[in-house]
Formats: structure tokens, sequence, C-alpha cells
């Protein structure tokens, strides 16, 4: 009888996240693009991080910040230290309080902000969006499929169909993975729009990954230590139940007398 | 203490003796770890220890955390990402004291459950239920200030939504709900006093830990079975019982392990399933995100809450006896209340002579029931208030107050229990057969 | 609670020790996070290494910059400074309160003449016109001052620490001279220190 209460407890647990069904008008259409880091053994692209970089430096950073991200942590894409010190010092500019004037970013410094026009900010993005919900608010597809982050903002990249209208004197642009539909962002990629060193080719599905895979690892740069640490605590752990498990058994053998018989 | 009769400390050497005569610590620990526990214990018996290995994991991250956490309106966000980029394995510090917090309440739950369908919160174990219940009320505020902290847009607006519930009450609701927020709305000053509350509550959980512990080493554990070990002479008490050093120990520890696995998985593989997207964003005064929820543990009472609007009937008799003190924003914020205080109730709205639900042929299914309308009510909480989601809110609220004073009352009255076992032995030795070593002969 | 010892003792006890050694293997790894957390955290870390860009640093002035919480002199000597310098090193290692370098780019063992004290210079300048020193007096950790003291040096003026112009303590409490820190050239006009 009492299975079923292991069950309603299972239950609860793919239940919980429920609340990540936020309301979201509209039909949002989220494609399940198949990353490199998803699952628990899933590493990075560092040749996808290197031209997701890329994207963001020669198009979102016009508009959008990456406040939280240390320009120093570039080097985890395989970046040497010149390199990372002449990216920072050639794409930034930082204010200096000390200088009371702003001078070429440095690696410890991090990714400027950006509020010139009111963007939000992209540290953090991939984590502060969900692609995958329900269904009926079980949280079965976030189980299955991951939160989705990453998908959410390719997907959105990806999914302007062309349409605008007017509203209140914003333009808005149709959009397929937005919720509502509607999104004021301009369709940012364009066919071709940069030149990726590896020769990749630089279509908008293909940028759109590229910079979702980027903005993943700046949301969450430790994913691959932190699954790591997962697999080696999992497997420890294991073996500590068994060993548990075996040293109970014969614990209690002396009191049991069935467990005695065999 | 008048518990099970069973072997006490006897200090040995000088050395023993002297810090014996002084402070007889030795022999409290021994009696504590060599208590006479039931020994047909099953395997809902665990979960005790895995809260107070929660507990431990919470204080233990939590303290850690504070070394690199700032408390401050401009500063918390920035802090908490600091914490997951910068600090030595600060990221799998955060999602530990995260993810902590709901296995507490996973485990929690379960143990209020079992206590419900064993009848362990029966005479003479109120006590230890009572304070139980207090425990999980502090948890609950913890959990609630603790969520704030990180200062994302859900800890926000949930502070925002949870000490508006006390702007409910009638004539002084305004001003308290200023005083717990030191202001007109969530600022940093609400920010500094949940912190401070956050790190100090845990400690008055601990201490109200060891008072729980102590009031069920007084009374003894209550068993599957519900029957009392038998306390006529220590030679009777030691066929029901085993010492719980290192049966139940190493019985609990290999649960906690295998639990751990689990665990661990979540916190390695998906630490942000449970959590709120939204939370990434920093705090904003300004916009409200689109769905405001709870974080799951809280859901059945979240719905509940939700549950009584101004149509429903119940609410509508209640507003105009008093005069429309009582209107469906207050009446919602007592039903939640009042949902829980129906739990700490149980001892005394349970008619039934019988202790557990083993032996209650008609009370099992009414508890079924119970499990199913409290995942239901976890559900609907989730769901935005809508039909027909208020509907069934509505009927899975009425269900759990119904439980408690209607049926647990008559089931007592009308129920024919089944034959329970004389004792323990008798429980333990059906299931597991007679021990070799035993000399007692069969009746 | 003694438990009678039975046939597979032996197994037995070897199981209890293995499942033992998990438990202490598995407390040690919850411990260690939990002091590893205190340890300096990335961002400090990455400024245990610094770049400094000297170009404006012109002969006979000093650029104090802050590196590990503490400030750093780095002097620009003039050719009149360096000749000055050396004649101070002609009074030889004995009429030295401390005999050793200091110098954490040589052994420790390395005496403290002028030529071990200073950076060796970069392309096309003289020997001995850059040194660069942690500007922390040896004495009780004050801030000496620039051109000061009795030797044309640093002087500290909580306790009266006189340093000449290589930073070799000569007069006053101090027990040391100014250590000097990993210092290298990048390139040119750009100076790493750590």
């Amino acid at each position: 009888m009492f299975k079923k209460l292991a069950i309603g407890a299972a239950f609860a647990l793919a239940l919980a996240p429920a609340s990540t069904f936020a309301a979201g008008g509209g039909e949002q259409h989220i494609e399940d693009f198949a990353f490199s880091f998803e699952g628990p053994f899933g590493t990075w692209d560092q040749h996808q991080l290197q031209r997701g970089l890329q994207v963001y430096t020669e198009v979102c950073a016009a508009c959008h910040g990456l406040r939280y991200v240390p320009l120093r942590d570039l080097e985890a894409l395989g970046y040497s230290e010149e390199q990372v010190i002449a990216y920072s010092a050639e794409n930034f500019e930082v204010f200096d309080p000390e200088l009371d004037d702003f001078r070429p970013a440095i690696p410890t410094d991090h990714f400027p902000a950006n509020d010139a026009v009111g963007a939000p900010d992209l540290s953090l993005m991939a984590k502060a969006r969900a692609g995958f919900h329900g269904p009926y608010g079980l949280g079965i597809n976030q189980l299955v499929k991951g939160m989705g982050g990453a998908e959410y903002i390719a997907s959105l990249l990806d999914g302007y169909t062309g349409k605008e209208k007017e509203e209140a004197g914003t333009i808005l642009y149709e959009n397929t993975a937005f919720p509502g539909g509607w999104i004021s962002m301009a369709p940012p990629l364009a066919e071709d729009q940069v030149e990726f060193a590896d020769g990749h080719p630089a279509t908008v599905e293909a940028m759109s990954e590229d910079v979702s895979a980027f903005l993943m690892w700046a949301a969450e740069p430790k994913m691959m230590d932190r699954k790591n640490a997962g697999f080696v605590g999992v497997l420890f752990l294991t073996v500590l139940s068994v060993l548990l498990y075996l040293v109970n058994k014969r614990l209690w053998a002396p009191h049991k007398g069935k467990a005695r018989k065999d | 203490m008048s518990g099970i009769p069973h072997d006490h400390y006897e200090p040995k050497t000088n050395g023993e003796k002297w810090l014996n005569s002084r402070l007889p610590i030795v022999g409290l620990l021994y009696d504590t770890l060599m208590i006479p526990t039931p020994k047909n214990l099953n395997w809902w018996w665990i979960w005790g220890i895995v809260l107070a290995f929660c507990l431990a994991l919470q204080i233990v991250t939590g303290i850690v955390l504070v070394m690199h956490y700032t408390p401050n309106e401009h500063l918390a966000f920035a802090s908490i990402e600091h914490i997951m980029r910068n600090v030595n394995g600060g990221y799998m510090l955060r999602y530990l004291h995260m993810n902590g917090a709901s296995l507490f309440f996973v485990a929690v739950y379960i143990h209020m459950f079992r206590g419900l369908y064993y009848g362990s919160y029966k005479a003479p174990r109120e006590i230890t239920w009572i304070i139980g219940m207090l425990i999980y009320l502090m948890m609950m505020g913890t959990a609630f200030m603790g969520y704030v902290l990180p200062w994302g847009q859900m800890s926000f607006w949930g502070a925002t939504v949870i000490t508006g519930l006390f702007g409910a009450i009638p004539f002084v609701g305004g001003a308290i709900e200023t005083w717990l927020l030191g202001g007109p709305a969530v600022s940093n000053a609400t920010l500094n006093r949940f912190f401070s509350l956050h790190y100090l509550l845990p400690f008055v959980i601990a201490a109200l830990v060891i008072v729980h512990i102590w009031a069920f080493h007084t009374t003894g554990n209550n068993n599957p079975t519900g029957v009392e070990v038998r306390r006529g002479s220590k030679a009777e008490a030691e066929k029901d019982t085993l010492p719980f050093w290192p049966y139940f120990v190493i019985k609990d520890l290999f649960a906690l392990a295998v639990i751990l696995v689990v665990f661990w998985a979540v916190v390695g593989f998906m630490p942000n399933y449970l959590g709120h997207p939204d939370n990434y964003i920093e705090a904003n005064p300004l916009v409200t995100p689109a769905h405001i929820v709870p974080e799951w543990y809280f859901l059945p009472f979240y719905a509940i809450l939700r549950a009584f609007t101004g149509e429903v009937w119940v609410v509508q008799i209640a507003s105009f006896v008093t005069g429309g003190i009582i209107d469906a924003k207050f009446f919602g914020v007592i039903a939640m209340f009042g949902a829980i205080l129906a739990m700490a109730l149980a001892p005394w709205l349970d008619t039934s002579t019988v202790r557990s639900g083993k032996y209650r042929p008609m009370f099992k299914w009414w508890f079924y029931l119970l499990i199913i309308d409290f995942f239901a009510l976890m559900w609907l909480g989730a769901m935005p208030a809508e039909e027909p989601y208020a509907t069934f809110s509505l009927i899975a609220s009425a269900y759990w107050f119904a439980y408690f004073f209607v049926i647990l009352p008559i089931l007592g009255v009308i129920e024919k229990p089944l034959a329970q076992p004389e004792t323990i032995e008798e429980d333990f030795n059906a299931h597991y057969g007679k021990a070799d070593a035993e000399a007692t002969p069969a009746e | 609670m003694s438990h009678a010892e039975d046939h597979e003792g032996t197994r037995r006890d070897f199981l209890y020790y293995v499942a033992g050694g998990a438990g202490v293997v598995a407390t040690g790894a919850a411990v260690w996070p939990l002091i590893n957390q205190m340890n300096p955290s990335a961002d400090v870390q990455a400024l245990s290494s610094i770049r400094q860009d000297v170009s404006g640093v012109e002969p006979g002035t000093q650029l104090t910059v802050k590196w590990l919480g503490k400030p750093v002199f780095i002097r620009h000597r003039t050719g009149a400074e360096i000749q000055e310098a050396q004649q101070q090193d002609e009074e030889g290692l004995a009429a030295l309160p401390d005999p050793l370098a200091r110098n954490a780019n040589l052994n420790a063992d390395a005496p403290a003449t002028d030529a071990n004290r200073v950076m060796p210079s970069p392309e096309g300048e003289a020997p001995g016109a850059w040194i660069v020193q942690m500007g922390v007096c040896t004495h009780l950790g004050c801030v000496p001052l620039g051109d000061a003291g009795d030797f044309g040096g640093w002087f500290c003026p909580c306790h009266g620490s006189h340093y000449d112009l290589a930073g070799r303590i000569r007069k006053g409490p101090a027990p040391e001279n100014l250590p000097i820190p990993p210092v290298e050239w990048v390139d040119a006009t750009t100076i790493k220190l750590g």
C-alpha cells in the first residue's frame, strides 16, 4: 500500500517546478536544439562558444551588457592570457573610479553593463528563461529536456516571422518563441552578418545556436565542474549505500530469523 | 526520565567517575544513543535522521555562504553571482543550500504524514507532535526569508505577496505589515531583517529539535503497530526493542545514503529544476513577474489561501456575521493558517483508540485520499487562479478541513478496528521469523 | 550491546572496516570544501598578477600602484641617481644592516648589491634605471615617503627608518631592506607584477 506514497513522493518532485510554468500567452514554439552541453555527460563545444562570443561581441554587445561575467573567465573558452588581454582592450572600455575616467578593459574587469537602450543584461539570461514546461504544470518536460534557457534564446533569435506592427509608437516584431508573440527587439541577426574564423556557416540558425551556447556558458560557467562533482558524488554515494546496506543486513541478521536462513 | 527500562552508563575508571559526578554528559549521550527502539520500525521511520541531516547541512552551508553574501539591496544579487563564479566551490555550496531546502521539506512532509498514518500524534505523544508542528512553522518562516535573500524577482515579489497576508488582519493589519517590512514596501530594511532572522531561526529550530527528541525519548518511539513497548522489566523490554546504536543508526544512515544519491544527482545535474527562472533576474520594484508562485513546498497551503474567494458561500456568511470584518482576503489567511492548525489539533480530533492506521480499515482510505488531496493542492497552487482550478482548489481545501474536523472524530466512533498484535515482538517475528538466538518459546 | 561472534567474523570485520573507511572519506570530502571556500576567491586570485604601463613614468619620478592590497613603488631613476646608488654600493655590504637582496626574482641568499636590487632594464636603457619594490616599511608596515631621508631614497615617517636609493635600510628601526616583488617586463613599456 505504501508504495503509493513513494510514487506520490516522486510525483511531488515532478510536480514541484510547476512554478516554472509561467503564464505566457500565445502559442510559444521552442525548438529543442541538441546542444553539446546537455545531459549529465554533455560538455562545452569550445569552438561553438568562441563563435558565440564573436556573435555577442559583434552583434548583441551593441545593446546588451554582460555585467556579471569577468573577462578573465574567457580563458575557459580556450583563449590564451594574451588573447584575452587583447580582446578586452580592443572591444571594451570601462569606467575606472580611481582614474575617474574610462580606460580600455583588462581581464580582471567584467564585461561592461549596457543600459543604453534599456535592453536586459544577458549574464544570466540562459538561466532566467525556461524553454520547457508542463504538461499541465507537472514539470515532466523540464525533467526530460532540461530547463531550456539556451533553447529559448536560440528559438527566439531564429523565431522572427518578418511581420511587424506599430503599437503605441513602438514597432513590434512577430516572434514565434516570445510569450505573447510580439517582441520589441528588431531581428538582430542576418545571414552572414559575422564571418567565423573557422569557416563555420553563418546562417541565422547557426549563429542563434552559437550565441545561445555562449550565453549558457556565461550564465553557468562552472557547469562542467558541477557535473563532474555530481558524477563523482553519485558514484561514491552509491558505493557507500551498497556498503551500508551490507553492514545493515549483517548487523540485523542475528535478530531476523528469515534473513538468517540464506 | 521514566522511559523504557534499559542499561545505563556506569562510570568505570576514576577519571570517568570524576567527570560523571560533576557533569554526567557521557551518561546523557549514552542514554540517548542506546535508547531502546522498537525493533519493528519500518522504512518510514528513517526520515527523522534525514531531517537532522538537512538541518545540519543547511546550517553548515549557510554559515559558509554568509562569509561571501552581502545583505544589501544593491549588492545582494551580485554577491550571489560572486559566490557562483568566484568563490572556491561556491556554486556547489549555494546549490546544496538551495536544494537542501527542498530535501528538507520532502523529508518533513513524509515525516508528518507518517505520523498521521501511524497515529504518532496520539497520547502520550501530543507534545512531540506539537513541537514538531512548531518546527515545521519555523522551517516555513526560515525558508521563506531565505528565498528573499538572493534578491531576485521572485524573492522580491514573493516577499511582497506573503507579507501582504498580514495586511489582511482587520484593523491592525496595515500597521503590522509596515512593521514587518520596515517601510511601506519591501526594501533594504526588509532584506536586512530577513537575513538576520534567517540566520537566527535555524538555531531556534535546532533547540526545538532537541526538545522534540527529548519528548519522544521519554514516551518511547511509536512503531508501525502502534502497540507500546512492554515496560514491566528490562528483559521484557528487550524482547520488543533493540538499542538505537548500532541497529537504527546504520539502518538510517543506509537510507540517508540512498536519498543523498538522488539529492546529489539533482544538485549536480539539474540544480535549477526546483527553482524559478525569474529569480535569476534582479529584483525590480517596478515590474511584477507575470505569474508569482511560491516555492513548491508552500504550494498546498498557497492553494488553500487562494481557494476562498468572495464568491464562496462560507466566506459570504463569515463576512455577513462579522459585519464585514472578515473579508475574503482575511478568510483566506485564516484558512491557510487554519489548515496547519488543523494538523496540530489532530491528537484531540482523532477519537479512535487504535493508534496505527494499519488496523483501521476505513481510516486507511480517507488517509490515502488526504495524500492525494495534498498533491492535488500542491498542483493547484501552481496553476493560475481561474476556472476550473478555482473550483478544484475549493473542493480540495474543503476535504483537508473535513479530514481533520469531521472524518477523524467520526471514524473513531463508527469504525471497527482489526485485531492488533499483542506485542511488538509478535509483529516483528511475523515479518522476519524468529531469530535462532531467541529463547522465548512460541505461544 | 554486544553481539555474539560467529564464524563469519573476519569477513564481517572487513566489511565494517571498509564501510567505516568510506564514511571517513565521505566526511573528509564534505569538510574540505568548507575549508577551501575561505581561500582567496577567483577574483582575488586574478589580481595576484597585474600589468602596469610605465611609459609615462619619467626619469626621476616614481609611480605607486596597488598590488595585493599594498603599495608598490615603481621608480625610474635618473642617470645621476644611478651613479649615486652605485657609490652607495661601494661602501660594501658590511655597511648594511641587512646584507640580503630580498629580491623575489633572485635566490634568497643573493647579496644586497645595487645590481641585485634593480630590475633588468628594457632594451636601449642604462642598467639600473628601474627599481620596483613594495612600499611597505619592514618595521611596522607604514608606507615610506619617496625622495626623502638621509640617503636620498625613502624615509618612513612613523619611526624614522631611512632607506637608500636602492631601497636598502640604512638607519632606523626597520630590520630589512624593502622587499622586491616578482616583476618582469612584458614589453618595453609594460611591467608585470606577480
